[in-house]
């Protein structure tokens, strides 16, 4: 039934063993605990890897007492039938479907990030960014419950604190703007990354236009 | 007299202050179906949409129920019916994107897409069940877990 105990029992023993006499009592304790923390009756577990809507599919390990799998190809599975053994295995969309389909159901939209430009060292709009705004709008308006979440990105070129501080006011301003079209202010938050996420990675002091840029996140 | 009022007052301040910074918003309700509840406090509240979620509160499906959660880091979490999902953990820093999500699944199913506190590091984001622990490498995942059916 608790198969794997005894053994782990036994390895924890061996290695308490030149420790002060009190600390021994706590080995006694040890499998007391991890017992009734994942009992020993069998199990129904079944873990899923799913590949990413991105095209790139990560990894998730699972580690079960004395075990540990990392499944990191889509589909990949794996099973804790027993504390103590993870077996793996590859499943498929459709199995997936049957076993989890209202979960998936009930996963929120993705959300959908849009990108503003702006001149340098300034929180002016660059011309071509400023048509986006309806379509933001739109996308707001077509979820439940939907958050805004503005942050304000800026390239390299002056000191952190002052970039910190420059992108969070680029944020600002294009709250302000979805404020004037009556979105409530409750639904927005805004951040300012300052130069901490580039999409062009340049040296310091390096103007890049493609940097200067607030990413206006709806969810 | 004016200077011992705020001495007085700065300590009430302090405890408002940090009480609203205890009960951030963790994540927000987008999809509830059926019946679905968040214990918080030992309070039941409706899991419906537009509801926030905190860290420490427990999201709970009955057999019809399902419900899906968008975190602050655009985390998208959702779980089937007979589910119960405890936010152990939630502390998310949105200009350094670090933190720590850390969520138990005591039964039922649960579908995850990591999001930034998973991207910027994978000690981030841990998934907790009775029979194991999950680590998360920004990804999409299911979980389902309960014990064996006869």
């Amino acid at each position: 039934m608790c198969a794997g105990l005894s053994s782990l029992f036994a390895r924890a023993r061996r290695k308490t063993d030149p420790l002060p006499a009190w600390s021994q009592h706590l080995v006694w304790l040890a499998p007391l605990a991890l017992s009734a923390l994942a009992g020993c009756a069998s199990r129904n577990d079944l873990y899923v890897l799913l590949p990413g809507k991105d095209g790139k599919t990560g990894a998730l390990t699972v580690e079960s007492q004395g075990d540990k799998r990392t499944l990191d190809t889509p589909y990949a599975a794996a099973r804790v039938k027993n504390t103590g053994s993870v077996g793996g295995f590859t499943t498929s969309e459709a199995e997936v479907k049957q076993d989890f389909g209202p979960a998936l159901a009930a996963q929120p939209k993705r959300p959908v990030s849009f990108f503003l430009y702006f001149i340098s060292d300034t929180d002016e709009f660059a011309p071509e960014s400023k048509a986006l705004v309806s379509q933001i709008f739109a996308e707001i308006a077509r979820r439940p419950a939907p958050e805004i979440v503005i942050i304000g990105h800026t390239d390299r070129v002056g000191s952190m604190p002052y970039n910190d501080m420059l992108s969070r006011r680029r944020a600002e301003r294009c709250r302000d703007e979805l404020l004037k079209l009556g979105i409530p202010k409750i639904r927005i938050t805004i951040a300012g990354r300052g130069w901490r996420e580039p999409e062009i990675p340049t040296a310091q002091d390096v103007p890049e236009p493609r940097n200067r840029r607030v990413e206006i996140s709806v969810r | 007299m004016k200077s011992r009022l705020i001495a007085l007052m700065l300590p009430m301040v302090l405890v408002v202050a940090v009480a609203v910074a205890a009960a951030e918003d963790a994540g927000q309700i987008k999809v509830s179906k059926g019946s679905a509840q968040i214990e918080r406090s030992g309070q039941k509240l409706p899991a419906s949409v537009g509801h926030v979620v905190q860290q420490g509160d427990v999201v709970i499906t009955g057999s019809d129920g399902s419900v899906g959660i968008t975190f602050r880091d655009n985390s998208l979490v959702s779980i089937g019916p007979d589910s119960v999902l405890a936010i152990d953990r939630f502390v998310f820093n949105s200009t350094t994107h670090q933190g720590n999500f850390d969520s138990t699944l005591k039964q039922g199913t649960l579908a995850v897409v990591s999001g930034k506190l998973a991207k910027q590091s994978p000690e981030a984001m841990k998934v907790k069940t009775p029979a194991a622990i999950l680590g998360v490498r920004g990804t999409e995942f299911l979980v389902r877990t309960g014990p064996a059916k006869d």
